[in-house]
């Protein structure tokens, strides 16, 4: 089905960056030449506004059919250049980009070379224009309300943000309480506020906001559809307590005879079977831990039951799914630190006195709050010499992570102002490799603890920490003096890497893409940062890469305004190149049908039957084909064809 | 030198891996020789063997497939198929008396900007070496047959997988 067509081609110079590598004139002599091609210009910027009225101009006067332009990568102009054909009356998909910038002019010096490359890829893509047809975008209704996976600042920020502009959010966590690690910091850099004083107002406000349906001690278990209408299961677990007649009297832990470590705190309490995680727990309410209870299947003990006055305890309670629609996600689901298993060379997990940054995070704030004497873990004796490790498994390729943490540096020199401002006396070194302190007011803290606070910093890796006697010894080199340096630490604290939270159910529900260290990858590393390749699916916090609290709010309103103008257009457009079933020539053999990878082809009475909402044109079926039945909208066969013969005439 | 031998290779190169890979390259100004004509397609996992054998039939010297890397496919799977359906095309070019470094199977993802020049320019040696491809009638006229025997192939492959998932369950 060959078309009457007529070809304009409008070579970009992009001031230099074409023009210097590739000649111009050479190009369009070249171009003019092909027999396809019945218009062919250049200019300096096509994407300025003379440039696209230029071609909106030849459009209309040249009644053109298709127009290229070559100039940088689609990525970069395409929406741009289509929405200009658009203005003249050309339908947008008879508009394509031929990329002879990033992938031709900057890359090749040698201009003669480029220049005939450059040719060859504008022909190639002349190819396929000759085919194009025009096309419709498919239109598809949008749920309004957005899922928010993940209860730290960050899943907080986001749900808060999009909340207050009008909209229902779905906020799922999956401990018993939202707050995330933010609620076990003591204070925060550079300020020095107290964490739980800032972020519980913002938990109470999630309890409190009509639009936010919170879901805490849950997780996501399935998710289906597609951007605008996503389909999630949620599974509540059996926090056996009545939320609503939970009374917060305590009187349950106080018979409950079951005690285990505690998580909130790192470990460095115990809490019984029955707990609030901490006292500002947001839903405010006791859980009951499943594994550590001995009343339940077969039922030995029910002091809890018995003692619950207005009878919020149910040791029957069940899992339940709960079944939501939403039009956006954005998931921030957080970090771990770097598991203290994997430095072994630091003695960690076999000696009490050697410590990860949040454990810290917990002794400092007991002795913030609760007048609790500051004392070791293996002895309980009070410590005189504290010493801080940076990087410990951070910048490491070889042994641990490869990146840097970005937030332990500033928390390491938070942690020993904090420390020596509670113990004048006693000793705060620091052993580091670099100090990092890119962030608004982060230098100037710095130097105040270098200055103000006597924290004695050693530049210097730490080889190894043992054990001797009740001290730890620690056994490390100071580079800048090249002395040996040995310590006797009564605590030793690993400001350990970050690393994006393992419980990584989401991420492979969503096909989200990650980079080499498993952080979640945006659209794009400088433009896109909220965004993911999946439509729809936005990410905040440290699940995307290592951040500060700050940076971490400004991307959860950064991703809360994506969702928020996805789910506020009542109907979405879907590009329409989408796979087409030749009837014909389809004998419904079903092979294309397990192909897809994402469900769009259905085989109903003897033919294949597409769902365009949910095909993306990734052509994967149209390989698979034996009757050639399937086609790519405006990506034929026909049109690779002719794209190769055009690339290598 | 100038008349060295200088080959032709044409790229099928994915969206979000190779093609996204090679826009950064000439962000970064990453130089590697012209050698390359690029193809973007959205999948690597949508080239047809017939596309590989019509860009041999046109004049290239060897073919690069620019897939992303394992596990970061935009559409799940599509590389995995398509590094099984090349390496089937690897070995039925080899039949017809091609050399099968002449088809290249790369995993690139969006950000390796520095692979893409390094693979480019071993390439372009590695086929110097080899010197121009050059296809007899008879050759030409097997390769319908061929694409033909790859997919019927593939798909056995997959039946395979299918009966071994079925066991398994």
């Amino acid at each position: 089905m060959e078309k009457e067509s007529k070809i304009g081609v409008f070579v970009c110079h992009c001031g230099f960056n074409i023009a210097e590598t590739v000649d111009i004139d050479k190009v369009v002599e070249e171009i003019k030449k092909t027999g396809d091609v019945s218009y062919c210009t250049d200019y300096e910027f096509f994407c300025s506004d003379p440039g696209q009225k230029e071609i909106e101009r030849a459009v209309k006067e040249e009644g053109l059919t298709d127009v290229i332009v070559a100039c940088c990568t689609p990525t970069m102009h395409e929406s741009t250049f289509r929405e200009a054909v658009a203005r003249a009356g050309l339908n947008p998909y008879r508009c394509e980009i031929a990329n002879i910038r990033e992938q031709c002019s900057w890359v090749h010096p040698d201009k003669k070379k480029a220049t005939a490359k450059a040719i060859r890829i504008i022909k190639s893509i002349i190819g396929k224009v000759k085919l194009n047809e025009s096309l419709t975008s498919l239109k598809t209704p949008v749920t309004d309300k957005v899922l928010i996976v993940g209860g730290g600042i960050a899943g907080i920020q986001a749900a808060l943000d999009v909340a207050d502009s009008g909209h229902e959010v779905v906020l799922v966590e999956k401990e018993p309480s939202i707050g995330g690690h933010m609620i076990q910091l003591s204070k925060v850099f550079p300020t020095l506020d107290c964490a739980q004083c800032i972020l519980t107002p913002k938990m109470v406000d999630i309890d409190r906001n009509q639009n936010i349906s919170l879901y805490a001690y849950s997780e996501v278990e399935d998710i289906s559809g597609y951007v605008g209408n996503f389909k999630v299961k949620i599974k509540k677990k059996p926090r056996f307590v009545d939320e609503e007649l939970c009374t917060l009297c305590d009187k349950c832990t106080e018979v409950c005879p079951v005690t285990v470590t505690k998580e909130f705190e790192r470990g460095l309490n115990l809490r019984k079977a029955i707990y609030i995680p901490f006292s500002q727990a947001i839903p405010s309410t006791y859980t009951l831990d499943e594994n550590a209870c001995l009343g339940l299947a077969p039922q030995r003990c029910d002091e809890c039951v018995k003692v619950c006055e207005p009878n919020a305890i149910n040791l029957d309670m069940k899992p339940e799914i709960v079944e939501e629609e939403v039009g956006a996600i954005v998931v921030a689901t957080g970090y771990e630190l770097y598991a203290k298993e994997n430095l072994a060379e630091y003695g960690y997990g076999e000696n009490l006195d050697v410590l990860d940054g949040l454990q810290f995070e917990r002794m400092l704030f007991q002795m913030g709050s609760a007048a609790i004497p500051f004392r070791r873990p293996s002895d309980g004796k009070t410590p005189k010499d504290v010493v801080w490790v940076q990087c410990a498994g951070s910048r490491d390729p070889e042994m641990h992570l490869p990146y840097c943490s970005k937030i332990c540096c500033m928390y390491t020199a938070k942690q020993a102002k904090l420390f020596k401002g509670i113990f004048p006396d006693a000793n705060a070194y620091v052993f580091y490799i670099d100090v990092r302190t890119a962030g608004k007011d982060y230098e100037e803290f710095y130097q105040q603890v270098l200055e103000e606070s006597e924290v004695i910093y050693l530049r210097g890796k730490v080889s190894k920490i043992f054990k001797e006697g009740d001290k730890t010894m620690v056994w490390g080199a100071d580079t800048l003096t090249g002395k040996k340096i040995e310590v006797a630490a009564d605590l030793v604290v690993l400001a350990t890497g970050i690393i994006p939270s393992p419980d990584d159910k989401i991420v492979k529900m969503l096909n989200l893409p990650q980079g080499p260290n498993k952080f979640l990858k945006e659209a794009h590393p400088k433009l896109r940062p909220v965004e993911t390749t999946i439509p729809g699916v936005y990410i905040a916090g440290m699940i995307q890469g290592p951040k500060d609290i700050p940076e971490t709010v400004a991307q959860a309103s950064g991703a809360a305004s994506k969702a928020i103008g996805l789910v506020s257009s009542p109907e979405l457009e879907h590009d329409p190149t989408v796979v087409r079933v030749d009837k014909e020539l389809c004998d419904g053999c079903g092979i294309c049908v397990d192909e897809c990878p994402f469900d769009a082809l259905k085989l109903t009475s003897n033919t294949v039957n597409v769902n365009d909402a949910l095909c993306n044109g990734c052509g994967i079926c149209t390989v698979s084909c034996p009757k050639d039945a399937l086609q790519i909208k405006n990506f034929t066969a026909k049109q690779m064809m002719n794209m190769i013969e055009g690339g290598l005439s | 030198m100038t008349d060295e031998f200088e080959p032709t290779i044409l790229a099928f190169i994915c969206h979000w891996g190779a093609s996204a890979a090679a826009d950064l390259a000439g962000v970064s100004r990453v130089q590697y020789p012209p050698n390359v004509i690029p193809i973007t397609v959205k999948c690597s996992g949508m080239i047809d063997t017939r596309y590989v054998l019509a860009a041999f039939k046109n004049g290239a010297d060897g073919v690069l497939i620019g897939a992303c890397q394992k596990g970061d496919c935009h559409y799940m799977r599509g590389n995995e198929n398509a590094a099984k359906r090349m390496g089937l095309l690897k070995e039925a070019i080899s039949k017809l008396g091609i050399d099968p470094k002449r088809l290249k199977f790369e995993r690139i993802a969006g950000f390796q900007s520095v692979r893409v020049s390094t693979i480019v320019k071993n390439y372009v040696n590695e086929l110097k070496e080899i010197g121009p491809l050059e296809l007899s009638p008879t050759v030409e006229k097997k390769f319908e047959e061929t694409a033909k025997e790859v997919k019927e192939k593939y798909q056995e492959s997959l039946d395979k997988a299918k009966e071994v998932d079925v066991d398994e369950a």
